[in-house]
This record gives C-alpha cells, sequence and structure tokens, in this order.
C-alpha cells in the first residue's frame, strides 16, 4: 500500500460525498414531480401509456406494474437476440444468439445484473446492443430507483394507503436522472477518446502486414449507462480493461464515480423524504465503513504480492490479470467499487486478485449488495438490514422495535427475512450442486480451491445481480445459462416483492413520534450497530462457503501449497 | 398473595421443574418454540443414526454418542428454563385454587327476596344469576353489589388482610369471587361465566398456562426461525462443497455445527423471559389481562396520572395561618385549632397539628370547655365551634365573607343557626364589626393561595374575620425526581385533576408534571387520550370508577384499581390488586425490562455463533483442509474436542442465563442512546466474546477428564 494509493482513495471518497447533496437534492424534486424541464415529454409519455400520473398505486398494483413491466422487457429481448440477424443495424453480420444464452442475457439485463455469457463484439448486432441491452440498461435501473422510491416513501409517509406510481418513477428516473446525466458522461468519455459509431468494424494492416479486425461501435453511449446504471454489461468482452472502454486514469475515475452516484445520491432522498437528511447520512455512513474496510483488505492484500511469486524473484504486487496502465489500486478499487455496488463492470480479472482479495468482491456481494449497491438496489438492501438490526438491538433500549417512528411488526419482520432468505437460498443451494456435478464442475478454469470458488462466485453474482465474473469459468453451457439465469431472476424480484411489501405496510402504519426513549438512529452508534449487524449477518451465512474457498486458498498460498489439476 | 420473593434456587421450585423438563419434551409442547422444534427433531433423527450405528457397528460411536446427550441436555435445559418460571407462579396460584373450590352460593329465587335461595355449587353459577353472600360467607364468584354494604376480607386476591367496605352503587361495587364477607350481607349479580372469573384468569395468568404469545415476541419467533433457515442453508450446502474438496464430513459434526448456530440460547429462554415479565408484575400485585398489555407498558409515550392519591397525598394539609390586619397570628391559631377539635377530616387534624407544631396550642378537651362543635354541611359549607358565648366558623371563603356580610347588613345580632351533632341548637352571636377592609384583605390572600394550587379557608369568630389558612395539596415526597425519571425515559406525564386550571397549573410546576388537565371530566379525559393516539403515542392510565371505563378502554395501557367497578375491571388490560396509581411507573418499568431483556438475549445469541464458527470449522475440515488449522485461535485440542467443546458450551450457556432470564435486565433511565450503548457492550461485544473463554475453558476440562 502506498500513500498514493490512498490518496486517490481518499479523493475518490470526496467526490462521492460531494455529489450525495446536490444529486439527492435534485431527485428529491424529480420524484416529488418538482422538476419540470421535460414536461412535454413526460405527458406526452403518460398518454401514450393511458397512465393518470396522479393517480398512485397501492403495493400490490405498484408491484404487478413492474412485474408486468420487466416482463415484456424480457421477451422483447429475447425476440430480438434470437431475430438480429434478420433485423437491420448489424454490420458485422452476427446471426441468431443460441435459446439459452439468450435466455440468460435477457434476465440478465432485465434484472440490471448484466452478467455476459456472451462477447459482446462477436455476439451481438448494434441493433441489439443499442435497443435491446442499451435500452434496459436505462429501464432495469430507472426500475430500481423507482422501488426504492416507494420504500422510502413507505417510510416517509403516514397512515397512508399508496407509495407512488410505477409509471410515473420509471419515467421520471429515465428521463430525468439517468438520461441527462449519460448525455454527459457520453460525450465526456468520447472527449477521452472512446468510439461512438455505427460504422462497421475497421479492418488494419498490422506491421507484419496481417490483417486486424477492430471492433468498434456506440461504445460511449452504453458505456455510460452500463456504470451510471450498475449495469456493467460490456460493449467488448474484456469490458472496462478494454481500451476503448477505459482509455485512460481519467475515465477510469469517471467511471467509478459513476457506479456509485445514483446509489449515493438516493440515501439523500431517504433522508430529505424521511424529513430528517441525518438519517440518509447514517446509512451513507454505514455503507462507507463497510467500503473502506473492504478497499483496506483488498489493497493491503493485493499490494503484499504473492510469496510464490515473490519466492521466484518476481517482487512487489501481483500484477498477473490486471491492467498495466491502472496498476494495483486502480484495479483493486475498481473490483471494490465495481461489486460494493451492484455494477460488475471489471477492469481487471477478478479471478487473478489474491485469494483473499478476491474474498472482498464476493462477500461484497454476499452481503447483498448493500455497501451503495446498484442503483435503488442497495438502498432497499440496506433498510432490510435496518429493519433486522433494529428488531433485534432496539428492543434493547426498552421499546417495541421502531424505526423511524414506524413499528417493526411481525409482518415486516417476516417480508423482510424472506427477502434477505432468498440470497444464501440461491448462492449456496446452485452452488452446492454445480460443485458436484460433472457439467458443473467442467466449466471450472482452476483445480481445488480456487475453482469452487469460481461456482461460488458465478452463483453469487448472478443471484446478486451483479453481474461481474470471476474471469475463468466458462459460463456459457446450458448448465450455466440455465442456472445463472434462475438464480439472477429469483435474486431480483424475489427480493423486490417483499421490499414492496414492507413498503406498503410502513406507509400505512402511523407514525410515532421520537422521544427521548427513542433509540436515535443518526449517530455513531446507529452506524456502528448496522455495521456489526450486516457484517454477522452475512459472515455467519457464507462463513463455510468462504473458508472452503478463498480463505483455505489465501492459506495454503501462504504455506506454499499449490493446487494441481485433477486435485 | 403473599408478597414473597423466592429465589431462583428454591428448591421447591427446582425440583418439580426438573420433571416437567422431561414432560415438556412432548413434541406438541415443542411445536410452539419453532427453534427448539428443530433442535428436537435434529436430537431424534441422530438419536436414531446412532441406534442404526450400534446395530451395524459405525465408527466414532463415543463421540456421537457424547454429542447427542448434549444435545437432549439442552432441550431439556430450555425445558428446565421455562418450568422454573413457571414453577415461580405455581405455589401462588395454588393457594389460589384453594380459594375457589368447594363454594357453596345462595342463589336467590326473587333478587327482591332475601330469605328464599338455593344453595347451588359456586361452578353452577351464571351471569345474572343473583346470589345472597351473608357474613362469613365466601363470595362464589365475581359480580356486583345490587343491594347492601359489607365488610369484605380480599386477602386472598390482595394479600392485604384490612377488609374492605363493598357496596351497592357508586365505585366500590365490584366483588370478587374467593373473598369472604366479614360483616353484614349483600346481594351480588353475578358478571362472570364459570371458568372466566377473576380468579380463573388470575391463576391461568400466574401459572402461565393461558399465556398468549405477544406481538413482538411472535415477530422475534419469525427472526428466530428465518435465521434457521438460513443456517439451514449454510450447513446444508457444506457436504457438497466438501465432497469437491474430495472429502466427506459425517453427519454427527455438521448437526453440531448446525445445533450451535440456531439460536439455541434465545430459543430456550425467550418463553421464560415471557413468563417472568408476567411473574415480576404479579409479584408487584398487578395483573395483566394479556401479555400485549405489558409489551405496551414498555412503548408508553404519555402518562396520565390522577393528581390526588397519585401525585399528591390524598389529603389537603394546613401550612400557614394568613391573619388579616389587627389580628394576631396567634389568635388566628387559637381560633382555627378550637374550630377544629372535633373536625375529623385530615384537613381539619391538619389544623391542629399545625397551630401545635406551630405555636405550640395543644389540644383542649371539647367537653370540659363546654364547646359544641358545628359540623360542615353542604349548604353552610362551613363548620365550627360554639364555645362559651362566642362562636367560631371556618369554611370556603365565599361561605364565611356570605355569613360575615349578612350579618352586617341585617346589623341585628341575628342567630346563626346550624344544626350541631347532638341535634341541639346552638344561638350565636356575629357582631357587625367586619369592616370592608378587612374583606378585600381575605379576598387577595384568598387569591395568592389559590394561584399558588392551595385552598384557602376562611375563619370568623363572632361575625370578625380572622384570617385565612393555608391548605395545601401536598406533593408526595419524590415524585418530582420520578417525574424527571420518566422525561428521561421520554415519557410525558399528564396530570387529571378536577381543580381550576389556576391551582391544577400551581400544582404541575411543584410536581414536575409535563402537562395537566384541569376541571377533568370522563369525557375530555378520553378526549385527551384519543388527541394523543391520534399523534401517534401510547397512553397509560389509571381509574377506577364506572365513567373512567370508556377512558381505561382507549387507554393503550389501562389500570384498573381492584377496588374500582366491575365496568372498570374490565375495561382495563390490567389490574391492580393495591389499588396504588403510582404504580403505573413501575408498571412501565416492567414493560421495558421485559423488552430489554428479550432484545439482550437474542443479541447475546447471535453474537455466541461468531466464536462457535472458529470452534467447529477447522475442527470439521481438519481432514480435507488442514490449513484452516489456523482459524483455530483458541488452540483447542483436538477436532473432537472442539466440536464437543462449543455444543456443550452451548447447553451450559442456557443454564448459566436462566437468573438473568427471570430476574431482567435493569432498566436505567439514561436516554435510549446510552442505554443502547451500554447493553449493546455487555451483550452484543460480551456475546462475542463470553464463548471464546467459555469453550476454551470447556475444552480444558473435557479433554483433562479424557472425554475427548
Amino acid at each position: 500500500m502506498t500513500v498514493n494509493g490512498w490518496i486517490q482513495v481518499a479523493l475518490y471518497c470526496a467526490i462521492i460525498i460531494a455529489l450525495v447533496k446536490p444529486l439527492g437534492y435534485y431527485m428529491t424534486r424529480v420524484f416529488n414531480g418538482e422538476v419540470t424541464w421535460l414536461r412535454p415529454v413526460e405527458r406526452a409519455l403518460y398518454a401514450a401509456a393511458g397512465t393518470n400520473e396522479r393517480e398512485e398505486q397501492h403495493w400490490l398494483t405498484y408491484g404487478l406494474a413492474l412485474l408486468l413491466f420487466n416482463g415484456l422487457g424480457f421477451l422483447l429481448l429475447y425476440a430480438l437476440q434470437r431475430a438480429q440477424g434478420a433485423l437491420p443495424l448489424n454490420p458485422a453480420g452476427m446471426t441468431a444468439v443460441a435459446p439459452d444464452l439468450a435466455f440468460n442475457t435477457a434476465i440478465s439485463f432485465v434484472t440490471n445484473t448484466n452478467w455476459q455469457n456472451y462477447g459482446g463484439e462477436s455476439t451481438m448486432s448494434y441493433l441489439t446492443q443499442m435497443a435491446g441491452l442499451t435500452v434496459q440498461n436505462f429501464v432495469s435501473a430507472a426500475t430500481g430507483i423507482a422501488l426504492a422510491v416507494a420504500l422510502i416513501r413507505g417510510f416517509a409517509r403516514a397512515s397512508a394507503r399508496t407509495v407512488g406510481n410505477f409509471w410515473v418513477d420509471l419515467t421520471r428516473a429515465t428521463l430525468y436522472v439517468l438520461l441527462p446525466i449519460c448525455v454527459v458522461l457520453a460525450l465526456v468519455l468520447v472527449w477521452q477518446g472512446m468510439p461512438q459509431t455505427l460504422g462497421p468494424y475497421v479492418d488494419a494492416v498490422t506491421l507484419e502486414g496481417g490483417k486486424q479486425t477492430i471492433a468498434v461501435g456506440p461504445v460511449a453511449s452504453q458505456t455510460a449507462i452500463k456504470m451510471l446504471g450498475t449495469n456493467g454489461g460490456g460493449f467488448f468482452n474484456a469490458n472496462a480493461a478494454h481500451p476503448f472502454e477505459n482509455p485512460n486514469a481519467l475515465t477510469n475515475l469517471l467511471q467509478m464515480v459513476a457506479i456509485f452516484a445514483v446509489g449515493a445520491g438516493l440515501t439523500n432522498v431517504f433522508g430529505r423524504m424521511v424529513g430528517d437528511e441525518r438519517q440518509g447520512w447514517a446509512i451513507f455512513a454505514a455503507m462507507g465503513v463497510l467500503f473502506l474496510a473492504g478497499v483496506a483488505v483488498c489493497y493491503g492484500v493485493e499490494a503484499a504480492g504473492n510469496p510464490a511469486l515473490h519466492a521466484l524473484g518476481l517482487d512487489g504486487a501481483s500484477m498477473e490479470g490486471k491492467e498495466v496502465r491502472f496498476g494495483t489500486l486502480a484495479s483493486t478499487l475498481f473490483a471494490v467499487v465495481t461489486t460494493a455496488a451492484s455494477c460488475g463492470a471489471v477492469n481487471a480479472m477478478h479471478s487473478s486478485l489474491m485469494p483473499l482479495a478476491g474474498m472482498i468482491p464476493l462477500l461484497n456481494m454476499q452481503l447483498g449488495e448493500l455497501i451503495i449497491g446498484g442503483v435503488g438496489a442497495g438502498l432497499y438492501g440496506m433498510l432490510l438490514m435496518v429493519i433486522i438490526a433494529l428488531f433485534v438491538a432496539g428492543l434493547m433500549v426498552g421499546r417495541t422495535p421502531e424505526y423511524l417512528g414506524k413499528k417493526i411488526e411481525a409482518r415486516e419482520v417476516k417480508m423482510t427475512l424472506l427477502g434477505i432468505l432468498v440470497l444464501p437460498l440461491v448462492i449456496l443451494g446452485f452452488t452446492a450442486i454445480a460443485v458436484v456435478l460433472p457439467t458443473g464442475t467442467a466449466s471450472m478454469g482452476n483445480p481445488g480451491p480456487h475453482g469452487y470458488s469460481e461456482a461460488l462466485y458465478a452463483y453469487t453474482s448472478g443471484a446478486a445481480n451483479n453481474g461481474s465474473a470471476f474471469g475463468s469459468l466458462t459460463g456459457n453451457t446450458l448448465w450455466y445459462n440455465l442456472t445463472i439465469g434462475i438464480a439472477m431472476m429469483i435474486g431480483r424480484f424475489f427480493v423486490i416483492i417483499p421490499a414492496l411489501a414492507i413498503a406498503g405496510s410502513m406507509a400505512a402504519k402511523k407514525t410515532v413520534p421520537p422521544s427521548a426513549g427513542t433509540f436515535p438512529t443518526h449517530g455513531a452508534l446507529f452506524v456502528g450497530l448496522l455495521v456489526g449487524v450486516v457484517l454477522i449477518i452475512g459472515g455467519l451465512t457464507y462463513f463455510p462457503s468462504l473458508a472452503l474457498g478463498p480463505i483455505v486458498e489465501q492459506l495454503a498460498m501462504m504455506a506454499g501449497q499449490t493446487f494441481a489439476a485433477g486435485n | 398473595m403473599a408478597k414473597t420473593s423466592s429465589s431462583v434456587l428454591d428448591p421447591k421450585i427446582l425440583v418439580p421443574a426438573i420433571g416437567s423438563s422431561f414432560a415438556k419434551l412432548d413434541p406438541r409442547v415443542q411445536i410452539k418454540n419453532p427453534v427448539m422444534f428443530v433442535l428436537e427433531v435434529v436430537a431424534i433423527l441422530t438419536t436414531v443414526l446412532l441406534a442404526r450405528d450400534l446395530v451395524t457397528g459405525g465408527a466414532n460411536i463415543g463421540f456421537s454418542f457424547q454429542i447427542i446427550l448434549w444435545l437432549w441436555i439442552t432441550l431439556l435445559f430450555a425445558n428446565f428454563a421455562e418450568a422454573v418460571a413457571e414453577g415461580r407462579g405455581k405455589a401462588q396460584a395454588d393457594s389460589l385454587r384453594q380459594a375457589r373450590i368447594d363454594i357453596m352460593a345462595k342463589r336467590l329465587h326473587d333478587p327482591d327476596r332475601r330469605d328464599l335461595f338455593q344453595s347451588v355449587p359456586a361452578l353452577d353459577l351464571q351471569p345474572d344469576d343473583v346470589v345472597l353472600v351473608e357474613a362469613g360467607d365466601f363470595i362464589p364468584s365475581d359480580g356486583e353489589v345490587i343491594e347492601g354494604v359489607a365488610s369484605v376480607n380480599e386477602a386472598a386476591i390482595t394479600g392485604e388482610s384490612a377488609p374492605v367496605i363493598r357496596e351497592s352503587g357508586g365505585d366500590r361495587s365490584a366483588v370478587t369471587g374467593g373473598t369472604q364477607v366479614l360483616s353484614d350481607w349483600i346481594k351480588v349479580r353475578i358478571t362472570s361465566a364459570p371458568g372466566s372469573t377473576f380468579l380463573d384468569r388470575m391463576i391461568g395468568l400466574i401459572e402461565g398456562a393461558q399465556r398468549q404469545k405477544t406481538p413482538n415476541e411472535i415477530a422475534l419467533n419469525i427472526l428466530l426461525a428465518g435465521l434457521t433457515l438460513i443456517f439451514v442453508f449454510a450447513v446444508a450446502s457444506i457436504p457438497s462443497f466438501a465432497a469437491y474438496a474430495g472429502g466427506s464430513i459425517g453427519v454427527i459434526v455438521l448437526v453440531a455445527l448446525f445445533v450451535t448456530l440456531i439460536p439455541t440460547t434465545i430459543g430456550a429462554l425467550l418463553s421464560a423471559i415471557g413468563i417472568a415479565g408476567m411473574d415480576r408484575l404479579v409479584r408487584f400485585n398487578v395483573l395483566a389481562m394479556s401479555g400485549r398489555a405489558v409489551e405496551a407498558a414498555g412503548d408508553v409515550d404519555t402518562l396520565l396520572l390522577d393528581k390526588t392519591g397519585t401525585i399528591t397525598l390524598g389529603n389537603r394539609q394546613a401550612t400557614e395561618f394568613l391573619p388579616v390586619a389587627g389580628v394576631a397570628e396567634r389568635d388566628l391559631a387559637d381560633a382555627a385549632q378550637l374550630s377544629s377539635l372535633a373536625d375529623e377530616t385530615p384537613e381539619g387534624r391538619s389544623i391542629v397539628v399545625l397551630a401545635k407544631e406551630k405555636y405550640g396550642i395543644r389540644e383542649r378537651d371539647m367537653a370540659s370547655l363546654d364547646a359544641h362543635f358545628v359540623p360542615f354541611t353542604a349548604q353552610t359549607r362551613m363548620s365550627g365551634v360554639d364555645i362559651g358565648g362566642s362562636s367560631i366558623r371556618k369554611g370556603a371563603v365565599e361561605a364565611v365573607l356570605a355569613a360575615v356580610s349578612a350579618q352586617v347588613s341585617a346589623a341585628v345580632s341575628a342567630p346563626l343557626s346550624a344544626p350541631a351533632s347532638g341535634g341541639t341548637h346552638a344561638a350565636v352571636a356575629v357582631r357587625p364589626s367586619a369592616s370592608a377592609n378587612s374583606v378585600r384583605e381575605i379576598q387577595a390572600i384568598a387569591e395568592r393561595i389559590g394561584k399558588a394550587g392551595g385552598t384557602p379557608l376562611a375563619v370568623a369568630r363572632d361575625g370578625k374575620l380572622l384570617g385565612v389558612i393555608h391548605l395545601k395539596d401536598i406533593v408526595k415526597g419524590g415524585i418530582r425526581e420520578r417525574f424527571a425519571e420518566l422525561r428521561r425515559m421520554g415519557i410525558r406525564t399528564v396530570m387529571i385533576t378536577g381543580d381550576n386550571p389556576m391551582t391544577a397549573a400551581a400544582i404541575a410546576a411543584e410536581a414536575g408534571v409535563d402537562d395537566f388537565l384541569a376541571e377533568a371530566t370522563p369525557e375530555n379525559k378520553l378526549q385527551l387520550i384519543r388527541d394523543e393516539q391520534a399523534k401517534g403515542k401510547l397512553v397509560a392510565m389509571c381509574g377506577d370508577g364506572t365513567n373512567d371505563a370508556p377512558a381505561l378502554a382507549q387507554a393503550d395501557v389501562g389500570v384498573a384499581m381492584n377496588t374500582g367497578t366491575v365496568a372498570a375491571r374490565e375495561a382495563g388490560n390490567m389490574v391492580d390488586l393495591d389499588s396504588d396509581p403510582t404504580k403505573l411507573i413501575e408498571i412501565v418499568e416492567i414493560g421495558k425490562q421485559l423488552l430489554m431483556t428479550r432484545g439482550s438475549l437474542t443479541t447475546f445469541s447471535i453474537a455466541n455463533d461468531v466464536a462457535k464458527y472458529f470452534a467447529i470449522i477447522p475442527a470439521m475440515f481438519a481432514a480435507i483442509y488442514p490449513q484452516l488449522g489456523l482459524l483455530n485461535i483458541m488452540g483447542l485440542k483436538t477436532p473432537e474436542s472442539a466440536i464437543l467443546s462449543a455444543i456443550i458450551f452451548n447447553a451450559l450457556i442456557i443454564v448459566a442465563l436462566i437468573p438473568l432470564a427471570l430476574k431482567g435486565v435493569r432498566y436505567r433511565a439514561i436516554g435510549a442512546g446510552p442505554l443502547l450503548a451500554r447493553n449493546l457492550l455487555i451483550y452484543g461485544l460480551g456475546g462475542i466474546i463470553v464463548p471464546f473463554i467459555g469453550i476454551k475453558l470447556v475444552d480444558i476440562v473435557i479433554t483433562a477428564v479424557g472425554l475427548a
């Protein structure tokens, strides 16, 4: 670890902290309907969709609208991939995507996961990329934001029946938040050298006289939303490690900032809407503590390097699988950021991280990606943990548990547990099956604990809707396409529905005014409690699975043991 | 009920508790507690597997046997905790049950006639039957006195041996089955169906038999079940992970890990905590009709307290003699004392006491002075004494002034007659000497006293105004501190009084309550509760009269006085057997204590798991990945001893925590933040650290004795 490295971390954190308030202020106004500069477009859209923007929905109606919208989005994206060969904007002549891969990809983009079992430049036509994938990059992100806003309203309202209007929230999130920022970001990225063209791939003659096809395309526009919407699906197979998708240090920083921006801002929206910005800062602080702890471990282990390589005289940090342009810090910071949020873009191969450093991205996702998290998803994930934390610890002040004046009762506990149980069930369940099935182990790129980590990472990434890959697992098989597809679907919607149910029941409750006997949820004590509960619940759930993967691998590495194939 | 405190180690409780620990192994009992039920299922399955291994000759049977044995011991410990908690109430319940059986009732054929009745067993009585209860009889069931007055010994219920008066009409008409009429007779209309009388409910509550899970307990059970499910996933995936690594893990080891991880500590103690909470109330002579009410007590935001008897001593006391100009203070005191010698009201007594304390005026014998006492009547609103030729009167300022000025305007020596106690009439001469000045002076003093929250009593002798006695509501000692403490707990206190707003404000300020409701009526009391509740607050109050019933029913915690009416007792969700309204404050604390104990032990239980992982995971994979031995930071001897130590610790911690579960975590009014910080430190951090030490100690012991 170097001072320079930590200064970069500090710079990054400072930028994010500076963005929280302005973005929070702006988004609060957007979702309160006070931002109107695109009013005509908004109205036209509502008219076309036939919804009345003033009509609010019950949480069930809200949820049905959400499921309907995502269901149709899935069908459309699947159809587009299957038919792309016959459709225009296909200069590279891509053929139809295989059914299982199309299934996996459609779910992947609808659920904001962007797990990619395909190489973009060798599989998808421009039309599929733009009209299919990029569109879902926007609306899946907007769906997450809409849900977070609905849950925030649940906490902010009292004795209310409704939690907002899904169509309105979706439209406003896209129109006022995602689109404008993406336009600006894309232009900056183009300025920094990122391609943005609908022209065909470029053929170049190499020095040796050979011919090389250089893939280009509308990269900047997709990259902007891939980061801002925490989607993570790269235009190119190498994702943000590709020079066209991440040309230099500035774009690397901008992309990391874009990943956290909306999620961080939403904590402030939360604070503003519940009428006490400190509540938002407390949640943000808890996320910050967990984030910095992750960075410290990941960066520390990486900077220490691999003793096995040191023994061979290769001093310094381990550089295998990393872009030389970015180095240790920028790669590890990116890895922590992309998994803390549910982005999944990568600028280094996570599989090549030191075992314990690689455990941090894994753990980030297993905790439920509530450290800033996916746009919207991070906030509602963290709010679920807040409910658990206050339910257990809140009793210790001698009152039945409450948060922001709302009593936490059996129904909320039930829904919260449903939302929390889904992840371990899917992650541990599928991994347990995959590591003993020949078709599961056949895809592994490494023997021993590392191969196991690959499978664990794949299902974790899918279920947590992250989308980053460990890198050495061959995911494009029937087994992985189907199971990871199912994991993504369950991991998304089986959390969304309970979260909405909580929004509904919270909104219906009366608000009890705080008193000296109420546990204040804006101080350091609450932050500490929340961090503790997240780590203990997450740690207890995944400790055995992590012990058998990254932990034992790290210990073995330190003992100088390697795992040969067939072990 | 005797207020004896039996210690946890009382053999009278422990011995039967051991027996019922085994009886409670019945799965039909266990299923009410999801965590313990899961444990029992696991214990049964592993026992079956052990039996199979014994037959087929499996490996490591000794180790398996020990683990399984400890599973059963864990279950027994959990049952024991519940049995001990229940046992504390059993003795009380038994003595109550004595009061219930074998009572014969005199059922009247015609409620209007007292002579025609039929003897029937008390258990056959139906609501609306009318029974006659005569001196020496036990009252057969709950009811309302419709005719007569009687003194009743309610010791069976309240533990208070002094008899109380029960009479028809008014607020003292409720009688309780099992109590005994000592003198006179009453006609009682039965209000409870057989089996649901107050006594039955008390027995049920004390024994915990009718204990319903409270809302928070249900929610907590859901959480515990959810955590159990998470550990099912975590443990069930291990065999496959191990298979991938080329090894296998025995069922017994997996079971050991699973059982130590699931929240058995809180699962085992949860029901004991609830029973103990109710029991604390019972020991305090308060009966909660539902556990929900106890929980709500912890959440109370606003406390409505009646002024008289709760905030102030029941009676006003004389604190000052304030003479008008030209009258010596001692003369006023002397006259006031004379007029009060025969006045047996507490106010009257306090005047005599004050005169003695302040001026050394001794008590005089009325008879030897040839004095006639003139008692207070609603018409005259005065009382006094006729002594020798002069008459002394004291009373409400307006009444005395009116009497004096009537004589002044008449300007004659008119006799002011008032019926004396002896039935004789005393002619009193009141001279028309009251000047306009002294009237104004009296009024000024009276106004000053009123503003200070006191009651002025004017004193006149023979038509001459002497001055004013300052009667004061005496705020109970220490009550101000209690209110300050309540404020720190986040509870707002509202004083309810029939006084005018001025007086009420003065007393409110003196007592340190946050707010007051003056000139209270049942209607505006109810309205106040509704307003508070509309703001989302939980309200607690106590009351005894029938007109309190709507407010008692509306309040989230309504404590009815046992002396109160049937209507009040039905409306409230708690009954205070001592009829002491101050207890509301303690009830709130007991509620908070219950919730805190639950939260603290849940936190402790979950925090314990960290150490258990560090004990079992390295042991579990010792054969497959010896590198994980580095995680054995406790340095446990062997894989077997590590696993066994974890499971033994897991069982022993339950027993170790029984006293805490029964006693409850102490509530401190230090504000929610510091309180939570304190409890998190003890039960959260402590919960992480304690098992590391505990498991290590168990490991040392069992390796020393060679168990593993």
